[in-house]
């Protein structure tokens, strides 16, 4: 089954659930005076749970015909694709979202931006590092001064 | 509309505005340059940026030139390097890249930049005659209408995806307005669908979708399948063009402007299809001769598209700005920042915020002449950008995503949300889904939950579709606007070409 079947398959889970909600739990909380309303909480989510069944089918059911269209990427052979890096830069992306907070946004940033490079294959070790400090440095400027929304810059125990 | 023309050139002409425009257009310039990196990647990420200005006139003005700004961009990258940095320029390598590998690619870039900044200047001067007309008319429209106008443009977006995409366009746009339910709703103030998890109470924020949704998938694919920039465009000299020249497009300018406006003015219909019907068309009716030519380097085929793509943008702004609803990816994008900003664009928008409207107008003439007389001059030098290593770039790209949904809820939850809907997104971009109409759907859904609920509560039922003909009516175009198009491509999918990209 192609990639675009599998994807219907759990956008139909998906909505299956979200249907169930919408049809048999929602209404359960509802306050007896909104029940005399014409519309509640739930009647746009019933609508959107059968149509986007109705869609997520014919795609799983292939009842909509297309021609394979040439794409940027084939799928079928990621392994031949830098895979290792895009994942690595995932990673790095999640380590950075966990570390913001307790080791401060001048460090966080830094390290993300030398890793990131780092993994793509660059060793220029004193340009990535001098990139990295002076964007670090600029970006907190900005959007500490200028936009007014406060980043930890440091981490936690040297009083930032 | 003297008086509103006066307001906005009062408001478009402050410093803090004209600063806006020059910084926008040479952003977007810049990163429309880079192949792989579309106009909605890099709104996107301005948007925090512009939010947290406050002014929404110095936002959308910013916001418009990044984008004018990136199909501008775009086009010299396919013009140097065969390798078009927005969709919206991919016709206009047919004949630029030709141009420059006969050694002509500063003659080029001058016609890119002249049509670009005529159908520009052209495609404003229709926007400012028919969004008011427009917008009169507008004024009518109940609760009811406002609903069903909103499934027409949902359901264009879908019947114009290309053969064997209807049903994809559809089940994203339907998965867009799902998730716009996740939160608390206007109208009833009950979290729904949260899970018990309160970072979802007020929804999923909606800078953190479109980046997730156009940003990041860009980003990988330039991680996964690096673009050659191999390409070798010459050097760039002699930037004239000759009297016959100018002689011989200026027809094709004047025709690709108009057609290429109104195309833009359709839902789901923007830049690229835009330029690649205005190539057709033009080689189609070109002389014999001429029609040779394209392809091999006309100027005629450099000009039809770089005209219709930038009068298509234009264009596109005539749904957002009157009507309040979005037609393509980008303008989705411009109306989510305008509502984070209060302003709800619509028929309104004229009358409570003239401003606004007036000033955007006015920053489209002079952005178009920022893009002629600024770039033009500087294209060699900007044209270096190419050389900027991916090694760097690429880090600050992700950078820039995670910074930017990190600055609009401040909050760490946010990032990893972020990464969780990007791998999301690329999974779909892998399969072809397309990806735009999930986001305006996404921004629509609240929108349309709203008039449906007023309309329901107004008449007390579904009655009101069946007592205001005007809704009926929309709402048969609508379900036909779905149906006949996959219909046909069922009885015709051996001679089909789809054309279809977000832009």
């Amino acid at each position: 089954m192609a990639l675009d079947r599998w994807i219907a398959l759990i956008i139909l889970g998906i909505c299956l659930i979200y249907g169930y909600t919408a049809w048999f739990t929602m209404d359960a909380q509802l306050a007896p005076f909104m029940k005399r309303n014409p519309i509640w909480p739930s009647t746009f989510p019933k609508v959107l749970s059968v149509l986007a069944m109705a869609a997520s089918l014919i795609i799983l059911l292939g009842l909509e015909k297309g021609e394979q269209k040439e794409a940027d990427i084939d799928y079928r052979r990621l392994g031949e694709y830098h895979l290792g890096q895009a994942i690595l830069l995932l990673l790095l992306m999640v380590v950075y979202a966990l570390l913001l907070r307790p080791i401060g946004f001048l460090v966080a940033t830094s390290g993300f931006l030398i890793l990131g490079s780092f993994i793509l294959g660059e060793r220029k070790w004193h340009i990535m590092v001098l990139v990295a400090l002076i964007a670090a440095v600029f970006v907190w400027y900005l959007v500490q001064q200028v936009l007014g929304i406060y980043m930890r810059p440091l981490p936690g125990f040297l009083g930032g | 509309m003297l008086e509103g023309l006066l307001i906005g050139l009062q408001t478009a002409f402050s410093i803090q505005n004209l600063l806006m425009v020059i910084a926008g257009c040479l952003i977007g310039t810049f990163i429309g340059m880079l192949p792989g990196l579309g106009p909605m990647s890099i709104i996107a990420i301005m948007i925090p940026v512009a939010i947290s200005m406050g002014d929404p006139s110095a936002a959308l003005i910013l916001l418009a030139g990044v984008y004018y700004g990136a199909i501008f961009g775009g086009s010299t990258s396919s013009i140097l390097l065969n390798a078009p940095g927005v969709a919206g320029t991919v016709a206009s390598s047919f004949d630029g890249y030709p141009m420059a590998r006969q050694g002509k690619a500063g003659k080029a870039l001058t016609i890119a930049a002249i049509s670009s900044f005529a159908g520009g200047f052209i495609g404003a001067l229709l926007l400012m005659v028919f969004a008011p007309a427009l917008s009169s008319v507008a004024l009518l429209f109940h609760s009811a209408e406002y609903f069903a106008l909103m499934v027409v443009g949902l359901s264009a977006i879908a019947a114009f995806a290309g053969t064997g995409q209807v049903a994809k366009a559809l089940l994203m746009t339907l998965l867009g307005l799902i998730m716009a339910t996740v939160g608390e709703g206007a109208l009833f103030n009950l979290p729904r669908f949260t899970m018990g998890i309160m970072d979802l109470q007020s929804g999923f924020g909606f800078i953190t979708l479109a980046m997730a949704m156009f940003a990041l998938p860009e980003a990988l694919f330039l991680v996964l399948k690096p673009k050659e920039l191999g390409g070798d465009g010459g050097e760039i000299k002699e930037l004239r063009i000759s009297r016959a020249e100018a002689k011989a497009i200026s027809p094709v300018i004047g025709r690709q402007s108009i057609q290429g406006f109104f195309i833009g003015v359709l839902p789901g219909a923007g830049a690229t299809i835009a330029s690649f019907l205005g190539y057709a068309v033009e080689r189609n009716i070109a002389k014999k001769e001429e029609q040779e030519e394209f392809g091999n380097g006309s100027i005629k085929g450099l000009a039809a598209p770089e005209t219709a793509n930038n009068a298509a943008c234009t264009g596109s702004f005539v749904p957002l700005l009157t009507l309040g609803i979005p037609g393509s990816g980008t303008t989705a994008i411009l109306l989510g920042a305008l509502l984070a900003l209060n302003v709800t664009p619509g028929p309104r928008l004229m009358i409570d915020d003239p401003q606004i409207f007036w000033a955007v107008i006015m920053s489209m003439f002079i952005g178009n002449l920022v893009l002629l007389i600024l770039n033009l001059p500087l294209i060699p030098y900007i044209a270096k950008v190419l050389t900027v290593p991916r090694n760097y770039l690429i880090p600050f790209i992700l950078f820039f995503t995670l910074m930017g949904a990190y600055i609009g809820q401040n909050n760490a939850t946010e990032l990893l949300i972020l990464v969780g809907f990007g791998i999301a997104a690329t999974a779909l971009k892998f399969a072809d889904y397309p990806l735009a109409p999930l986001l305006i759907g996404f921004i629509l859904g609240g929108m349309l939950e709203d008039n449906f609920s007023r309309s329901m509560q107004l008449y007390d039922g579904v009655g009101f579709i069946f007592e205001r003909p005007m809704t009926l009516g929309l709402l048969v175009i609508a379900v036909l606007l779905v149906i006949v198009p996959s219909y046909r491509a069922r009885r015709a999918k051996a001679r089909q070409e789809g054309v279809a990209e977000g832009d």
